[in-house]
C-alpha cells in the first residue's frame, strides 16, 4: 500500500475557498511521479454567475456553506438570485423546488451527506417527482471529508440518488468538467443531482468539456482490460493505466460521469476487452459497479471478468483523505495492484 | 370569481360551494372506494371562499405567471380541491367520473404535472410551506406582485421542516405569503392536543416573525373579511390564519371523530350522508 507524500496531507477541507476568487491553475502541486496538478477551488459559483449574466432563471441556493462551495462567488454578482437558509438543507432544496415552479432554474449547494442523504425525500418528491429544473449540488461527496468522519461522508449518495425515478445523476471529475456539466445542465429536463470531490481535484481535462448526459467519455483507449470509473477516482484511474502503458499492457479508461442513466453502450465497449474493474469512492452497493454490472449481465456479457474497487460495507475509519484513498485501493497505486492483478488472473 | 357586489349573494353563494365541495368528496370516494373525508370537510369553506372570492387566477390560463399561488400542503384534501377547479373550469367535471381509477389524472394527492390549476404536487407533509417560501421568493424576485398561499394541516405541524421553512419566510420578509392553518384539531392517531400538541400556534409562529390572527374556520364572514383586511406585500411579513375548523364538519357521524380520517361510505350510509349535506348543512354550519 502507497503512502506517498500526500497520504499524510492534512487535507483541510475548506483550504483554498476561504479567500477570495481563485483560478484553475494557480495551486499547482505533484506527486513526484504522476504530474499531479492540483485544481484547488470550486469553481462552482463562478461558473453559475458566469451563466446567470446571460440567463435570468438561474437562481442558487445554499445551506450555510457559501464559503466551503464558493457560492459566495456567485452571491457576490447575483445577489438578489442568491438565498442562503442556514442549516435547514430540507428547506433549502424544497424551497428551490418552489422556485423552480416559478420559472427559475435552481442550483441548490451543500455538503453531499446532507443534499443526497438528510434531503433523499425532498429530492424525490419535490424535485424529481414533479420533474422540475432543481439541480441538487452534494459537494464534498465519498470520504473527501477525511477525518471529520462518517456524518460528514457521504458514499451512499450514488446509491440513494440512482433509484430515484428520473433524477439524472452526474459526478464532476475536475474544475472543468464541473464548468461543463453546469453548462450543459441550465437546459436539462427534469431534476438532477450532481456530486463534486472537495474541490481540489487533479486535472482532467484540460478545457472545458463539452459534456453530454448519458453519454460517457473513453478518456484512454486499450485492449487488455477497461476501467469505468466516475468523479474523483477518474484521475487515479488514468494514472495506473498510464503507468501499465509503460509496461506495454494498455488499458481503455470511461469517464462514466452520468451514473443514471448509464452508457450502456460504452459498458458494452469496455466488456469488449473481455475484462472491466469499475472504481468508485462510494460503498459498494447500488453505486456505479452494481450499476455496470447489471448492464454487463442484461447485455450478454456474463463472460467478462469484472473486480470493483470501492469502499467496503463498513464505516470508514478515521484519517486524512489521500489516507483513506491508499487504504481502500483508490489511489494510483491501489488500482494499478487492481489491474495487474485482474490482468494476470487467467 | 363572482361579480356580484350583494355580500348576502356572495355568502349564499359560498355556502352552496362548499357545500359542493362535501357532496363531491362523497361522491368521489365513492367511486375510489375510500377516501379523506373529514379532512375536506374542515377545508370546506377555506376553500370555498378562496377559490371564488380571494385568489386572484384565470382558468382559462393556469400557467398565468402572475397568479396567485395555491399550496395545499395537506395534499390529502385534494378530494375537496379537484371539484372547485373542475368548476371553474380549469378541467371537465367529467374527468373526475374515473378518480383514482387505473390512468386517472386524479389520485388522492394531487400532480401538478396532471392536473391543470394545482400549482405544486403534494402529499409528503411538512413540505408545503418550504414549497410556498419558493414560489414567494421567485415571485419577489421576479418583481410580482402575486401572493403564495399556502394551507397547512395542524398535524403536520409537527413536522420540523414547516419550522425551517417558517424561520426562512421571516428572515425574508415574505410579505407575499398568507398561510391559513387548518386547525380542525385532529391529526390521524387522535386529538393534536394528545398526539403531539401543536399550540399555541399564534404565539409560535408570532416568535417567527409572522403576523398572526385566529378565526373561526367555518364563518365565510369572517373568512372573507380576513382576506381582505391582510396587508399588501410590502408590509414585509408573512401572515398567518389560523382557521379553527372541526375535522368532519358537516356530517354528524364524522366531526371529530377517530374513525374517519379515511372511510367509506357504502349503501344506506351513502344516502343518509349525502341526504344530511343536502338538506341544509350550508345554513346551519356557516353562522
Amino acid at each position: 500500500m502507497s503512502s506517498g507524500p500526500d497520504v499524510q496531507d492534512t487535507s483541510e477541507v475548506f483550504r483554498g475557498t476561504a479567500t477570495g476568487r481563485t483560478s484553475l491553475r494557480d495551486q499547482r502541486s505533484t506527486d513526484g511521479s504522476d504530474q499531479q496538478r492540483a485544481i484547488p477551488a470550486f469553481v462552482l459559483g463562478e461558473e453559475l454567475a458566469d451563466l446567470a449574466d446571460h440567463d435570468d432563471r438561474i437562481a442558487v441556493l445554499t445551506a450555510d456553506l457559501a464559503k466551503a462551495n464558493r457560492t459566495n462567488d456567485f452571491a457576490a454578482r447575483h445577489p438578489n438570485r442568491f438565498f442562503n437558509l442556514g442549516i435547514a438543507e430540507k428547506n433549502m432544496i424544497t424551497v428551490a423546488a418552489g422556485m423552480a415552479a416559478s420559472g427559475f432554474v435552481t442550483y441548490a449547494a451543500t455538503f453531499a451527506s446532507f443534499s443526497a442523504l438528510l434531503g433523499c425525500e425532498q429530492i424525490r418528491t419535490d424535485c424529481a417527482y414533479p420533474r422540475l429544473p432543481v439541480r441538487v449540488i452534494g459537494h464534498h461527496a465519498g470520504m473527501s471529508m477525511g477525518f471529520y468522519g462518517t456524518s460528514h461522508h457521504a458514499l451512499e449518495d450514488l446509491g440513494i440518488m440512482r433509484t430515484i425515478a428520473e433524477l439524472t445523476v452526474v459526478c464532476a471529475a475536475d474544475a472543468n468538467h464541473l464548468r461543463g456539466i453546469l453548462r450543459a445542465s441550465v437546459d436539462h429536463p427534469g431534476a438532477m443531482y450532481i456530486r463534486l470531490g472537495r474541490g481540489r481535484d487533479p486535472e482532467v481535462y484540460a478545457d472545458v468539456p463539452d459534456v453530454q448526459f448519458g453519454k460517457a467519455v473513453r478518456l484512454r483507449d486499450g485492449g487488455d482490460a477497461a476501467i469505468i470509473t466516475t468523479g474523483s477516482e477518474v484521475y487515479p484511474s488514468l494514472q495506473a493505466a498510464n503507468r501499465l502503458a509503460g509496461e506495454g499492457v494498455e488499458v481503455a479508461v470511461y469517464d462514466m460521469h452520468t451514473v443514471k442513466p448509464l452508457d450502456v453502450d460504452s459498458v458494452a465497449a469496455a466488456a469488449a476487452t473481455g475484462r472491466v474493474l469499475t472504481v468508485e469512492e462510494h460503498n459498494r452497493t447500488n453505486g456505479l459497479g452494481t450499476a455496470t454490472a447489471e448492464a454487463l449481465l442484461e447485455g450478454g456479457f456474463a463472460g467478462v471478468r469484472l473486480r470493483r474497487l470501492d469502499v467496503p460495507d463498513e464505516y470508514v475509519p478515521i484519517g486524512p483523505p489521500a489516507a483513506l484513498y491508499a487504504h481502500y485501493h483508490l489511489d494510483a497505486d491501489g488500482i494499478t495492484a487492481e489491474l495487474r492483478s485482474l490482468i494476470n488472473d487467467a | 370569481m363572482t361579480t356580484t357586489t350583494n355580500r348576502g349573494a356572495l355568502l349564499e353563494q359560498l355556502r352552496d360551494r362548499a357545500r359542493f365541495v362535501r357532496t363531491e368528496t362523497v361522491r368521489l370516494s365513492r367511486i375510489a372506494g375510500a377516501g379523506h373525508y373529514a379532512s375536506s370537510f374542515s377545508a370546506a369553506e377555506l376553500l370555498a371562499a378562496l377559490y371564488y372570492a380571494e385568489l386572484r387566477i384565470r382558468p382559462d390560463e393556469p400557467d398565468w405567471p402572475d397568479r396567485d399561488r395555491f399550496v395545499l400542503s395537506k395534499g390529502h384534501a385534494a378530494i375537496g380541491l379537484y371539484p372547485v377547479l373542475a368548476d371553474l373550469g380549469y378541467f371537465d367535471p367529467a374527468d373526475l367520473d374515473d378518480y383514482t381509477r387505473l390512468g386517472s389524472r386524479f389520485g388522492d394527492h394531487p400532480d401538478m404535472r396532471k392536473i391543470a390549476g394545482v400549482d405544486f404536487s403534494s402529499g409528503s407533509l411538512g413540505h408545503g410551506l418550504s414549497i410556498a417560501v419558493g414560489i414567494a421568493l421567485a415571485g419577489r424576485v421576479r418583481g410580482s406582485d402575486h401572493r403564495t398561499w399556502c394551507m397547512l394541516g395542524d398535524g403536520e405541524l409537527a413536522e420540523g421542516q414547516i419550522w425551517e421553512a417558517a424561520m426562512a419566510a421571516g428572515h425574508y420578509h415574505l410579505g407575499n405569503l398568507v398561510v391559513i392553518v387548518d386547525r380542525n384539531q385532529m391529526c390521524i392517531d387522535g386529538f393534536t392536543d394528545d398526539v403531539m400538541a401543536v399550540e399555541p400556534l399564534d404565539a409560535r409562529f408570532a416568535d417567527f416573525g409572522w403576523r398572526a390572527q385566529r378565526i373561526d374556520g367555518h364563518d365565510l364572514d369572517t373568512i372573507l373579511n380576513t382576506f381582505s383586511d391582510l396587508p399588501r406585500a410590502e408590509t414585509g411579513q408573512p401572515q398567518v390564519i389560523i382557521a379553527d375548523t372541526i375535522k368532519g364538519r358537516g356530517v354528524a357521524r364524522m366531526e371529530l371523530s377517530l374513525d374517519w380520517h379515511v372511510g367509506n361510505l357504502v349503501g344506506d350510509d351513502y344516502d343518509d350522508v349525502m341526504s344530511e349535506l343536502e338538506s341544509g348543512l350550508g345554513r346551519e354550519v356557516v353562522r
